[in-house]
């Protein structure tokens, strides 16, 4: 069953917090990757891998570009369940 | 009928000998970083690199190939001219034709070697030694010479911000001959050619024919997608790799490979789950990515530091340009 975008963005905020170690509540729809969160584009990468494997999804390698906020990633992945 | 012969040989082989030779100047970041406009922070951030090695300008990669190659002669105790066969693994080497490796294998003595020349890029050591253990065993040759060996500072682009800043030049050889015990494990191997866009030369050779205003060719990289092949997709193969040998991560001491980053070679350590033990090769930190040479380098390294020893079995593996991998169980030599 589709996972709805809290839950996405609950289990996206986990990725985040164990790859870059950050509190959980930074880790909001509004905030930017790179420029609030100080992730760097092979964290980036890291994320959205084991975001593909979380939500059984996939994001080509293209597409990352356009995931700018957590939001971009949440809609993304919220839209990508089959 | 008449039937012929068949060659036969040995069930076992190992790596009698490693020999290695680093680039003379140990460059730091800080002598890279104002063209791609970076600091040596970033870099060490983004790489783990703190220098790499490169060679003197008339140091060649066959030069380089030559002082890694007599010191794995030297220590499996042969004489060169019992060389039966010469694989140079390299993409730095400046020559479609001939091949490096019947010049290397005259210049060390080994006159009448089978000698040839493969491009495998960062997977090619792992190749050659694929290559080394089936010759042997096929009976094809007696003492194989696999040399990794490259001069990628030929092949840089000051202001490129993708690779250029990574590379560093080296060379290692090892001699893989007939052994009492299995000494090389099953080679795990394979290309994924629809991933050739992400590792590439920016022009090929006919674009400066037919425009000689075309910028010699240097390296690209699409950093990223690199690393998220390479961290993810490469500790499968190197699990493979394992279970092909019948061993188990347990019994795996060292962990050699590819040096093309730290942050791969992390996450790899992660992906696959490599046990607290097992020594980790970063010499990646200190000699740079130096692609075909980076295994036997970092194998040298360990074995130098004594984070592992002659007889321990390390996990070694190669992925690059191609995209290009290869794997196998080894017994330190």
């Amino acid at each position: 069953m589709a996972l709805s975008e809290n839950e996405v963005l609950e289990g996206l905020a986990e990725i985040v917090v164990d790859e870059t170690g950050i509190d959980a509540a930074e880790v909001t729809l509004e905030k930017s990757f790179t420029d609030d969160l100080d992730i760097d584009s092979l964290s980036m990468m890291t994320i959205v891998t084991l975001a593909e494997e979380k939500f059984d999804v996939r994001i080509p390698d293209e597409d990352v570009k356009n995931l700018v906020t957590v939001g971009d990633a949440v809609t993304y992945i919220t839209g990508a369940q089959a | 009928m008449t039937t012929m012969n068949v060659r036969r040989g040995p069930e076992y082989t190992r790596i009698l000998g490693l020999g290695v030779a680093r680039g003379e100047n140990a460059v730091p970041n800080d002598d890279l970083i104002e063209p791609i406009n970076s600091s040596d922070e970033w870099i060490r951030k983004m790489t783990g690199i703190v220098t790499r090695v490169r060679a003197d300008q008339d140091t060649s990669v066959l030069d380089l190939s030559e002082r890694a190659a007599r010191d794995a002669i030297a220590q499996a105790g042969i004489d060169p001219s019992e060389i039966d066969a010469v694989i140079l693994s390299t993409i730095s080497y400046p020559h479609i034709t001939p091949g490096g490796a019947p010049i290397l294998a005259d210049r060390l003595g080994a006159t009448h070697a089978a000698a040839f020349d493969i491009s495998a890029a960062c997977a090619g050591y792992c190749y050659g030694i694929g290559q080394g253990d089936a010759l042997v065993r096929s009976g094809a040759s007696k003492y194989t010479l696999v040399i990794g060996a490259e001069k990628l500072s030929d092949w840089v682009d000051p202001a490129d911000r993708s690779i250029s800043y990574l590379l560093g030049d080296g060379a290692g050889a090892v001699v893989i001959g007939a052994s009492d015990t299995p000494g090389i494990g099953p080679t795990v191997w394979g290309s994924e050619g629809d991933g050739a866009n992400l590792i590439y030369q920016t022009s090929s050779w006919l674009d400066i024919r037919d425009d000689r205003e075309t910028p010699f060719p240097t390296l690209r990289q699409e950093g990223p997608s690199v690393f998220k092949w390479a961290s993810f997709k490469m500790p499968k193969i190197a699990l493979e790799a394992i279970e092909a040998a019948g061993v188990t991560p347990a019994d795996i001491k060292a962990f050699i490979p590819h040096q093309a980053n730290v942050r791969i070679i992390d996450q790899m350590v992660k992906q696959i789950g490599l046990p607290k033990h097992v020594a980790i090769a970063k010499d990646i930190v200190d000699s740079g990515n130096t692609s075909a040479a980076s295994i036997p380098l970092a194998t040298e390294r360990l074995l130098r530091d004594g984070d592992a020893k002659s007889g321990d079995l390390a996990l070694q593996i190669g992925f690059g340009a191609g995209l290009v991998y290869a794997a196998q169980v080894i017994a330190l030599p």
